[in-house]
């Protein structure tokens, strides 16, 4: 915990000091990407193998604000189980059997795993592999683990999507180049994409994940990828694996990370420059008067972010640099120094970076610096307002479409809107 | 294994945690991994508390279990002893740290703090997250009850006022927050003195009080009916047994605690407006409304005795997800000639609301969203909580504010005496049309209602409200949708059992109109 170690990494391009913590995490697991990522997959389920906390939590999380029935639901692993008086592999078929009974809509079903089930080594890709058999053409089953003890919040998406990255077919040799962009987006920010990819003369575009799980794009030594989020490590490696060429990038977030993202893309596509600033150039002046429009209101303010999404590098780095915003502290639960080595160069050398979260201690400093806006999940959020902090609850950072041009103008928003709404309240 | 959509109930490790938010000085030491911090969100947005919980996390990860997690969790204990300085530990393990078997108990005595330390053990396989409130409360009272308070009780018997404590009002209550003042005037206007209440807001020094009062008041028996069975035991304290949910309930409570504080006072006049209400002509048309009930075991029970006797609506159906007190509830639903429903599977609720077609549905968040989809009126009566819960207003359900309560919430929701005559008599008036909600509550109900209307077309999906329905003429399914949308369900239901009772093989508009003679009150 707080005395465990920190350490200071050299500095250079992209490896900067960065504080290591060590303690009790405030931060969600990997299961809650579920919260999005059924949206995404329209034709998915998600089936937790795990305990009645496991289902306290998606529910928690998610339960507020969904009131469809959700595609996704909790194997309660009880007593039973675990004193070996039930099979845990026909239990599993049983529940799994009912399930695909109930919705016979479902064309892909994810096994994931939780902290309980890893602990007690219960093989989902094994039992994954069984049940596609058996439900195979109509319903595919994978497995991946959204445990909190390997993942936080988003790395639950990266290890859906390595998941899929297995599944993924095999493009034909010799294939012209595809660009693939990696990382859940929403439909309306993925479509603009779209249009502009196509106004760039890059016709074939493919996302991952797909909105239908049985259409997963093709994969091949012409595919370059663009990552749309920074937490997809493993998603990364296993394409690169595939063949699949990474074009290092910042993250499309506000004008000038989407313009750097787009470039990446137009540079290895041979896009030419005039073509380039033509197609982008309304969307990023559209992107750059309506961050300014939010400026007066960000400019000049110190933010500290506790670490949740590992979206807090490039947030940080477009507060800074679009909206006149100073960084004091960007908390992140993992970084992926490779990944983000752009955004790291282009972030104040000032903020400081801290990777892991010991929270009682973080809380000390964020007090102690008494930052303008603190960004931060929701566990701290109302603490720290009824502290005197003016708070972002960094959930709806992930649950909002918050990248590209037509989008910058609401991400500035929605660090805005705590100090305007400060500002307006008169009792 | 057990598939569940949704749980009405968390871990009892949550359980655990109610008991730590409620009180001033206690910090839970929990022995989890870093996903469980979710809880602490539980009590920061749906109750919207402006501290974090006081419980601390030890925070393991996979790289730690082939190490010493015994010693993160020893750490964890040891700085949270050092940051918070509470006046007494509780430690446990969630779930997953029940598997690695590192004895939190045991690694939290070899610290030797300062402090009471209280082990839970809460097995999160078996049990949930009242049964977890309730045992922690239980551990807590019988560490920290003092056996010294019984003899200063017996000491001062004589020149003191009868005494009392509360007991089982909790953070993320339904509604606790506003039960336990109502509740305690009612104590005060008796002249019946309050001494603690617990676990809401008590310290550590009220719990080694507890044993110097004459009786306990148990608002909540999931809560707080073992550790009075306990203090019965040990304190031969007596408790009460009526929940003041309702106006004849709070009148029984009454009595109850007048009998147990061997007083004869009278409580004078009754804030209440129920009664009168409830006999005003305007609510005529809440006769026999059929209402399905479901809630945890004290709320469903006190909320069917309300709206039979006080309501005068019938309930048609009462079920709880508190298998603890399944014996409770059967007797009530027993008393209202039905079966109850004992049950923590959200999937055959619904398909129970859907098969008894009510016109009013009372129980949780999860049976408002069950009826918002069937097209049904509902009004929330019992926890899982919602942020929606915790209101600005005072707004209790116990006491005869309570009751006043009660009355404008469940009632709020129906479409109202003229307005439902009219649309009966006029239900092809185009701007009616079909499925229209109270005109008071706007758009509510009425999206869903075309579902509802669709529903019972379907063969399919109008299934589950019978075993195998008798088929229907053209005509007759016409003829039934000129029946108001809020009554279709009965009269779909009624006719259908009145033609298998005279085996008719396919039902015409005369076994309609029949069937309608024959129910017809």
């Amino acid at each position: 915990m707080s005395d465990a170690a920190f350490l200071d990494h050299g500095t250079g391009p992209g490896c900067r000091d960065v504080r290591q913590e060590r303690g009790q995490r405030e931060v969600f697991c990997g299961l809650t990407s579920i919260v999005w990522m059924h949206r995404k997959i329209q034709d998915a389920f998600f089936l937790v193998v795990g305990s009645r906390t496991c289902a306290h939590l998606v529910q928690s999380a998610a339960g507020v604000m969904i009131f469809a029935e959700p595609r996704f639901a909790t194997a309660i692993i009880d007593e039973r189980d675990l004193a070996g008086l039930a099979d845990l592999d026909d239990e599993l078929d049983r529940v799994v059997g009912r399930l695909v009974e109930r919705r016979p809509d479902i064309r892909l079903l994810f096994l994931v795993g939780s902290c309980p089930s890893e602990v007690i080594k219960l093989d989902l890709s094994r039992a994954a592999a069984r049940l596609s058999t058996r439900f195979m053409p109509e319903c595919r089953v994978l497995s991946y683990s959204g445990s909190g003890i390997e993942t936080t919040f988003t790395q639950g998406e990266d290890n859906c999507l390595a998941g899929l990255v297995h599944e993924m077919p095999r493009e034909a040799a010799g294939a012209a180049p595809s660009l693939l962009v990696v990382g859940a987006l929403a439909d309306v920010v993925e479509d603009q994409f779209r249009t502009l990819f196509a106004g760039l003369g890059i016709a074939d575009v493919r996302f991952l994940p797909p909105r239908q799980g049985r259409s997963l794009p093709a994969v091949g030594a012409g595919t370059r990828m663009l990552l749309a989020q920074p937490y997809l490590a493993e998603t990364a490696r296993l394409l690169e694996g595939r063949g699949a060429r990474l074009l290092p990038a910042p993250f499309p977030f506000g004008a000038e990370g989407t313009t750097a993202w787009l470039r990446a893309a137009a540079q290895a596509f041979g896009v030419d420059r005039g073509r380039f600033d033509a197609v982008t150039g309304p969307g990023r002046a559209r992107a750059q008067a309506a961050v300014a429009r939010r400026g007066a209101d960000l400019a000049g303010k110190r933010v500290f972010f506790f670490p949740d999404s590992q979206l807090e590098v490039p947030l940080a780095r477009f507060l800074a640099r679009e909206c006149g915003m100073e960084p004091v502290e960007v908390g992140t639960p993992y970084l992926h120094r490779q990944h983000l080595a752009a955004e790291l160069d282009m972030l104040p050398a000032a903020a400081r970076i801290v990777e892991g979260q010991d929270v009682d201690l973080q809380l000390d400093r964020c007090r102690a610096a008494r930052p303008d806006l603190t960004v931060c999940g929701l566990g701290l959020a109302n603490p720290l307002e009824a502290e005197g902090f003016a708070t972002k609850w960094s959930i709806e950072l992930l649950f909002s479409p918050t990248q590209g041009y037509e989008q910058a103008g609401d991400l500035a928003d929605l660090f805005a809107r705590p100090l305007r709404r400060r500002a307006l309240l008169e009792v | 294994m057990q598939l569940t959509l949704w749980t009405y109930e968390g871990p009892p490790h949550v359980g655990a945690m109610r008991i730590a938010a409620s009180m001033t000085g206690v910090h839970y030491v929990l022995h989890a991994p870093q996903g469980d911090t979710y809880a602490d969100l539980l009590f920061t947005m749906i109750e919207r508390r402006d501290s974090r919980p006081p419980v601390t996390y030890s925070t393991f990860q996979a790289r730690d279990l082939g190490g010493d997690t015994a010693e993160l969790f020893k750490t964890a204990a040891r700085q949270a002893y050092e940051r918070f300085r509470p006046d007494v530990m509780l430690v446990g393990a969630s779930c997953t740290a029940e598997l690695i078997q590192d004895d939190p108990g045991g690694l939290a005595r070899a610290l030797a703090l300062p402090i009471p330390v209280v082990p839970l053990e809460l097995p999160a396989y078996q049990k949930k997250e009242n049964w977890g409130a309730a045992e922690t409360f239980l551990q807590l009272v019988r560490a920290l009850a003092a056996p010294g308070a019984r003899a200063e009780r017996s000491a001062s018997v004589s020149s003191r006022p009868p005494s009392c404590n509360i007991l089982g009002a909790t953070a993320l209550g339904f509604r606790n927050r506003d039960d336990v003042p109502e509740v305690r005037r009612i104590l005060e206007r008796l002249g019946i003195e309050v001494r603690v209440v617990a676990p809401l807001g008590a310290t550590a020094a009220d719990i080694a009080r507890l044993g110097e009062a004459d009786f306990n008041v148990v608002l909540y028996p999931e809560i707080a009916q073992r550790t009075a069975d306990w203090l019965k035991r040990t304190f031969g304290q007596p408790m009460t047994t009526v929940v003041p949910i309702g106006v004849g309930a709070t009148r029984d409570f009454i009595a109850e605690v007048k009998t147990l504080a061997g007083i004869d006072k009278s409580f004078g006049r009754e804030q209440t407006r129920l009664p009168w209400y409830a006999r005003s002509v305007d609510s005529t048309y809440l006769t026999g409304k059929r209402v399905f009930v479901f809630g945890d075991a004290t709320h469903a029970i006190a909320a069917a005795r309300v709206a039979s006797r006080e309501l005068g609506f019938e309930v048609v159906g009462l079920g709880t997800y508190s298998r603890e007190f399944a014996r409770e509830v059967r007797a009530a639903a027993a008393g209202y000639g039905i079966e109850a429903l004992i049950t923590d599977d959200y999937l055959d609720v619904e398909a129970h609301v859907a098969s008894l077609q009510p016109e009013l549905v009372l129980g949780s968040q999860m049976e408002r969203h069950i009826a918002k989809r069937l097209g049904i009126p509902a009004a929330v009566i019992s926890a899982p909580v919602h942020v929606q819960d915790f209101p600005a207003r005072t707004s209790p359900q116990m006491g005869f504010e309570g009751a006043n309560v009660l009355f404008d919430t469940w009632v709020h929701p129906l479409m109202m005496g003229l307005e439902e005559h009219l649309v009966t008599m006029f239900r092809d008036d185009f701007e009616f049309g079909e499925g229209r909600a109270p005109s008071h509550l706007g758009h509510a109900p009425a999206p869903a209602a075309p579902a509802e209307v669709q529903a019972t077309e379907s063969p399919a999906a109008a299934a589950p409200a019978a075993g195998s329905p008798v088929p229907w003429t053209l005509d007759a399914e016409k003829e039934l949708r000129k029946v108001p949308f809020f009554v279709r369900g009965k009269a779909r239901r009624n006719t259908e059992a009145y033609a298998g009772t005279r085996g008719i093989a396919l039902i015409t508009v005369e076994t309609l109109y029949d069937a309608k003679a024959h129910f017809g009150r």
